[in-house]
């Protein structure tokens, strides 16, 4: 049986800053709540074609899955909460603010 | 420590400048992130999880204290003040900003160091044994063929795009410090009959993968050293699989193809290399050696010394004898309690740079197994050093000792990582703070890697933790009994993962197990599993938590 869709940001490294980004139409956000979703299969290839319209500003443009709670965007996956804070052995990245 | 020639300077100058524009054009929109990944991946620039990172090549892990003070000034100046060494005797920078990496690269320019070939499917830089010109069981200093391979490798056109990276290590006594068994080549240097060369391993590896590397010549002269690692390169670049990167390493085609029939293809290629490629010249030998002189050594004579318990205790684990009597080399520990492994702060880059300036004839060494190494202390001058290292939280006397883990960066910063690796390090390390406790264990290697491309060489841990991702969970594998010394083995799984904070407990168990099982302290925690085998260290694992389940 096919897997239900699961609700799905685009998400990139910054191409100066290298840390991690989300797009919110019409540009980027470094706030995953911020993000846009895709509901479907057709809005998910629509959002990533879209993102993937920004080659001065990004580098690896994917989708990945999110929850959603009460609408906003949450990590559907231990890399994207670790993508979303920064590394666990000191308080850098996006925990301790701007890169 | 090698010198630069004028050609290496402007070399390596020239690689910065086309670099420099290179990320112009990148920033400009002429080049495109497809063009410009692999030209930033051949200067040592990876894009991880949380940002850019440079690792820059320490060849054979040998600084001098000038460069590891430079390398304290990079991080303080565009990082976040610290660095990463690596299992490949490298240093890690974690947060570059793209547009300061020509700078950064500039500044390791003119401390004669660079970034060039720490990425991609070419010859990496070439690792050699640690206690390298200091240890008393050395035929030979391994830095000197380390040497010749990495000018013979650097840049070589033909081996630029191999199937898949390329990595040597040597050592220079039967004692391996190299983890020689588990490199594409490993070159142990021998003497026969008062002539010195090399055994030549071939095939060995971690990875997906592991696999123990084959003798493919036991005596090698020295004089046919290039002409043969061409024959091999070339047998590998032509035979190679290129069609699946996990079976294009040369331990799959040693395998595939089976080492006698490899061997004969090698013996033939080295035979059109022998027509064509000189011997290698005695004189850029001795050129090249006479880099790598002993110092002129203090010969004050050794005075007795009361020690203080710390530092008598630091002296039983981080200390090893040196050729000379008088003279010991000193392993400082970056595994602190709680600590990172192979992290070191900016200010401790400095100490230990002073540390090598003022008691360690301006050397240096990074080990494969994440520690900084003075490899010449005489020995009337280790209160002093002691005293400063203490002073600079780098006095940890647990060398070899269960919290001297070797752990990769994991998911908490590596793009490739299945989960974190650095956390389990720390827990661990927290869990066994007590010194005592620590010594009275034993020897005892713990080595984790983030996911399967075992950068932290689970597969030789006497007890290996491989981080894996199971149906989005971060799930750690047990492997026992691994050792990357000359009796190389791969450890063997346990049976199913543990749950993230499951691993430490079922580690205490381990160790308890152990501890009720060996013959006195003096059985090592490895002898003990080679002497029982894995049945009673499994039922530790496994009946425990599933009579808790
Ligand atoms: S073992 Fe995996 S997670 Fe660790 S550094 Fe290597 S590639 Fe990254």
């Amino acid at each position: 049986m096919a897997r239900p869709f699961a609700p799905k940001v685009a998400t990139a490294n910054h191409l100066l800053e290298g840390d991690v980004i989300y797009y919110s139409r019409p540009g980027w956000t470094r706030e995953l709540s911020e993000a846009t979703v895709a509901r479907s299969p057709e809005e998910a290839e629509a959002l990533l074609r879209e993102a993937s319209g920004f080659p001065l500003e990004t580098v690896g443009v994917v989708l990945t899955d999110v929850t959603l709670e009460n609408g906003v965007p949450t990590p559907a996956h231990f890399r994207e909460t670790f993508r979303t804070r920064g590394p666990s052995n000191y308080f850098h990245g996006k925990q301790a603010g701007h890169v | 420590m090698y010198s630069y020639t004028d050609f290496d300077e402007r070399f390596v100058r020239a690689r910065i400048d086309e670099f420099r524009g290179q990320v112009a054009r990148r920033l400009d929109g002429s080049l495109t992130e497809d063009e410009f990944k692999p030209l930033r991946l051949m200067n040592g620039l990876y894009l991880q999880l949380h940002a850019y990172m440079l690792r820059v090549a320490i060849p054979y892990g040998t600084l001098n204290a000038r460069q590891m003070r430079q390398l304290a000034y990079i991080a303080d100046r565009w990082d976040k003040g610290y660095g990463h060494f690596t299992t490949r005797q490298n240093i890690q920078f974690n947060w570059p900003k793209l547009h300061d990496v020509p700078a950064m690269l500039d500044a390791l320019a003119d401390v004669h160091m660079h970034a060039i070939q720490t990425s991609g499917n070419c010859i990496r830089n070439v690792t050699a044994g640690h206690f390298a010109g200091a240890t008393p069981d050395e035929v030979e200093d391994p830095r000197i063929t380390a040497e010749l391979i990495r000018q013979w490798s650097t840049d070589h056109p033909e081996f630029a795009y191999l199937p898949r990276k390329f990595k040597v290590a040597v050592t220079g006594s039967d004692k391996d410090r190299a983890v020689l068994r588990f490199h594409d080549i490993g070159l142990r240097l021998r003497k026969v009959a008062d002539e010195i060369g090399y055994e030549v391993v071939i095939g060995g590896g971690m990875g997906r993968t592991p696999m123990i590397g084959k003798t493919v010549r036991d005596f090698l002269p020295k004089k046919d050293l290039l002409a043969y690692l061409e024959a091999i390169l070339r047998t590998y670049n032509l035979s190679g699989r290129r069609d699946n990167k996990y079976k294009a390493r040369i331990k799959i085609l040693v395998h595939e193809t089976g080492l006698e029939e490899l061997k004969a293809r090698i013996d033939e290629n080295f035979a059109q290399q022998k027509r064509v490629l000189p011997d290698v010249a005695p004189d850029v030998v001795a050129r090249i050696a006479g880099d790598f002189l002993d110092p002129v050594f203090k010969t004050d004579p050794v005075q007795q010394l009361t020690f203080s318990p710390a530092l008598q205790a630091f002296i039983d684990t981080n200390v090893t004898p040196h050729k000379r009597a008088d003279h010991v080399s000193v392993t400082i520990s970056t595994k602190a309690t709680g600590a990172t492994p192979g992290d070191v702060t900016s200010g401790q880059l400095l100490v230990l740079g002073d540390l090598a300036e003022r008691f360690g004839y301006d050397e240096l060494r990074i080990s494969h197994e994440q520690n900084v190494i003075l490899p010449h202390v005489h020995r009337n001058d280790l209160p002093a050093v002691y005293e400063k290292l203490q002073l600079a939280g780098l006095a940890t006397a647990n060398v070899g000792l269960i919290s001297d883990i070797i752990a990769c960066p994991g998911m908490d910063y590596c793009a490739l990582a299945t989960a974190r690796s650095i956390p389990i390090a720390q827990q661990i390390g927290e869990t066994f703070a007590d010194l005592d406790a620590q010594h009275d264990i034993g020897p005892l290697k713990i080595k984790i890697s983030g996911c399967i491309n075992a950068c932290g060489h689970h597969h030789v841990g006497h007890i290996g933790i491989l981080g894996l991702d199971r149906a989005g969970v971060e799930s750690y594998q047990l492997t026992l009994g691994g050792d990357g010394t000359e009796e190389a083995t791969i450890g063997t799984r346990t049976g199913p993962g543990f749950a993230y904070d499951e691993v430490v407990p079922a580690v205490e168990r381990l160790i308890k197990a152990y501890l009720a099982l060996r013959h006195g302290p003096e059985e090592t925690f490895l002898a003990a599993y080679r002497r029982l085998g894995i049945a009673p260290f499994r039922a530790a694992l496994y009946e425990v938590r599933d009579a808790a389940a």
